[in-house]
């Protein structure tokens, strides 16, 4: 490493304005939540309240928000659980060389840089054309799954990548059938990266837009509207609804960062 | 790993008499990877592969307003490829994906040379790079409407603009503009250029660079002989994640521009509201085509197997 000179300060501040951007505009809308009853979207604050908070739980003021939470919770955990699985599952399967490897690898990468259009269009075509309603349960279920599982796989092919062989070998060599050496020696090593999976899952799914928008059917999932909220809700509601769920996200990161460092303090001692 | 095996084995002779029991159903390890892959490809088929082939067929039939006929006509195409409005859509597309390109590419790489080359301890290096990536765990859409009270008429920006004098009235291109959907844009998917970037320098031997410094190399030799070629499989990846999220995009230039920006997605999204389907089917496939057309230009130009 060189000496840090001029060159080096005038990258970090380019680092601290970068950051800056990324969460100059949300800290904005957390701010702008706590508007006084009489307030805009806009500054200047007249007066600092909850009235927005308590707003939004009122039913009749923003379409269905309850509904929508409760269905975004359930579908976002729902896709955790089988992003988590179907990965592992995938993560393990490419450990060994099997036919069609290859095009299953490319068809997953695909899944991930096909327009997110093509694939709600997609899908819904695919049920309207079967004569199967959409819904969130399962047309949507299988959209974010496409928008999951890329990300599951390729984390998973990256922990394998690393993974140290010898470990497995030394449980066999002990005795330890696959199935043994699969739960008490690599699922532990892994557990970390599955938690990174199923947050990706969670997080990804929970806050999906563009693959949902048609396949969600008649239900709304909470971005859909969130959506729909924006071109005829003028309140600092909006901001509201923005905060609540903007740290949701960040509760949820911190919480499995935090578990993971634990797992990984617990394992050096 | 059978060599291992073998050598513990003829150390050992307790434990060979263990293997045929391990190995005691070569189908089974054959099979494994088959049973192991089979979710991947049911739901990758039924959600990705089946709905693609549905829109390829779709984009065939015939729209008479009054339902779809399945039959094979190249109206669609026809329709929509002889449209001026859909060559000039594809052209703002075009020009918005590469501004966003050009942004996210110059800021993705300084960002992500400063995280690599500049800090110095891995601890402090993890930490700053997951304060970039987190923002990708939250919400677009709310990522997108934190824009109006920075943006907006008065907004943040324009006071603080009218306060120092650079303009006495409020600046009205700031929301709602071209502006703002490349802000949206550069906002939105920089850390698509910042990780692969930086996962492609992490890897950068260090010897290579102090090399070419030993050799007589100044930072800007170092940069453009040594660190930019060596991360041209990063930039790759970055550059096939920005441009076929922009060109598919329709929420953020929906949002951003007011309804006054068109886009490829933005006209298909109409056709959908529309229930043209067959119409919005064959735009897609002229869409999927074009940006896998873009994909292999790129994979053409650089190599990237190394990183998968």
């Amino acid at each position: 490493m060189e000496k840090r000179g001029i060159r080096h300060w005038c990258l970090a501040a380019f680092f601290a304005l970068f950051v800056i951007f990324l969460y100059g505009p949300t800290l904005t809308i957390i701010i702008l939540s706590f508007q006084g009853p009489e307030g805009g979207l806009t500054f200047p604050m007249r007066g600092v309240s909850l009235h927005w908070f308590a707003n939004l739980f009122e039913p009749q003021m923003v379409g269905d928000f309850g509904g929508s939470l409760e269905r975004s919770l359930a579908l976002a955990a729902i896709v955790t659980g089988l992003t988590v699985l179907i990965a592992l599952m995938a993560g393990l399967a490419f450990r060994r060389k099997f036919f069609g490897a290859t095009a299953l690898f490319y068809l997953t990468v695909a899944s991930l840089i096909v327009p997110s259009i093509l694939i709600s269009l997609g899908i819904g075509l695919l049920f309207n054309v079967v004569g199967v309603d959409p819904a969130w349960y399962s047309s949507a279920l299988g959209a974010h799954l496409t928008w999951t599982l890329p990300f599951g796989v390729l984390i998973m092919l990256a922990v394998f990548n690393r993974f140290n062989r010898s470990l497995e070998e030394a449980a066999r060599d002990l005795g330890a059938s696959s199935w043994q050496t699969f739960v008490h020696v690599v699922l532990p090593l892994i557990l970390p990266s599955l938690i990174g999976v199923g947050l990706f899952g969670f997080t990804l799914s929970y806050d999906e837009f563009a693959r949902t928008i048609m396949a969600a059917g008649t239900d709304n999932t909470l971005p859909l509207e969130i959506f729909g909220m924006t071109t005829n809700v003028t309140t600092p509601v909006l901001y509201a609804l923005g905060s609540v769920t903007t740290l949701f996200s960040f509760a949820l990161v911190i919480s499995c960062a935090a578990i993971a460092l634990l797992m990984r303090r617990k394992r050096v001692a | 790993m059978s060599s291992a095996i073998e050598t513990a084995g003829v150390k050992a002779p307790p434990l060979a008499r263990r293997k045929p029991a391990r190995r005691g159903k070569p189908w089974a390890s054959v099979l494994a990877p088959y049973l192991l892959s089979l979710p991947l490809w049911i739901v990758l088929g039924i959600f990705l592969l089946i709905p693609i082939l549905t829109i390829i067929t779709v984009s065939f039939w015939d729209d008479q307003g009054t339902g779809f006929v399945p039959t094979f006509v190249l109206d669609n195409y026809r329709d929509s490829l002889g449209s001026w409005v859909t060559w000039k859509t594809y052209l703002s597309t075009l020009r918005f994906a590469l501004i966003v390109w050009a942004l996210t590419l110059s800021i993705g790489f300084t960002v992500a040379y400063y995280l690599a080359f500049h800090v110095r301890t891995t601890f402090w290096q993890m930490l700053l790079f997951q304060l970039c990536a987190i923002p990708f765990l939250t919400s677009n859409i709310i990522r997108m409407i934190s824009w109006i009270p920075f943006l907006g008429r008065n907004g943040l920006l324009n006071t603080a603009l009218i306060e120092i004098g650079v303009t006495d009235h409020p600046l009205e291109f700031l929301l709602y503009s071209p502006f703002s959907v490349i802000l949206a844009f550069v906002h939105l998917y920089t850390l698509f250029m910042v990780v692969p970037i930086f996962n492609t320098m992490m890897r950068i031997d260090r010897a290579l660079i102090e090399a070419a410094r030993d050799g007589g190399a100044g930072p800007v030799s170092v940069l453009r002989h040594v660190v930019i070629p060596l991360s041209m499989p990063g930039i790759a990846i970055g550059t096939i994640f920005v441009v076929t999220l922009v060109m598919g995009d329709f929420v953020t230039v929906q949002m951003m521009s007011g309804g006054q920006s068109a886009s490829v997605g933005l006209m298909m999204r109409n056709s959908i509201s529309l229930l043209q389907y067959p119409e919005a089917a064959a735009q897609a496939v002229v869409l999927l085509l074009t940006v896998l057309m873009m994909v292999w230009a790129i994979l053409r130009v650089v190599d990237i197997r190394k990183e998968l």
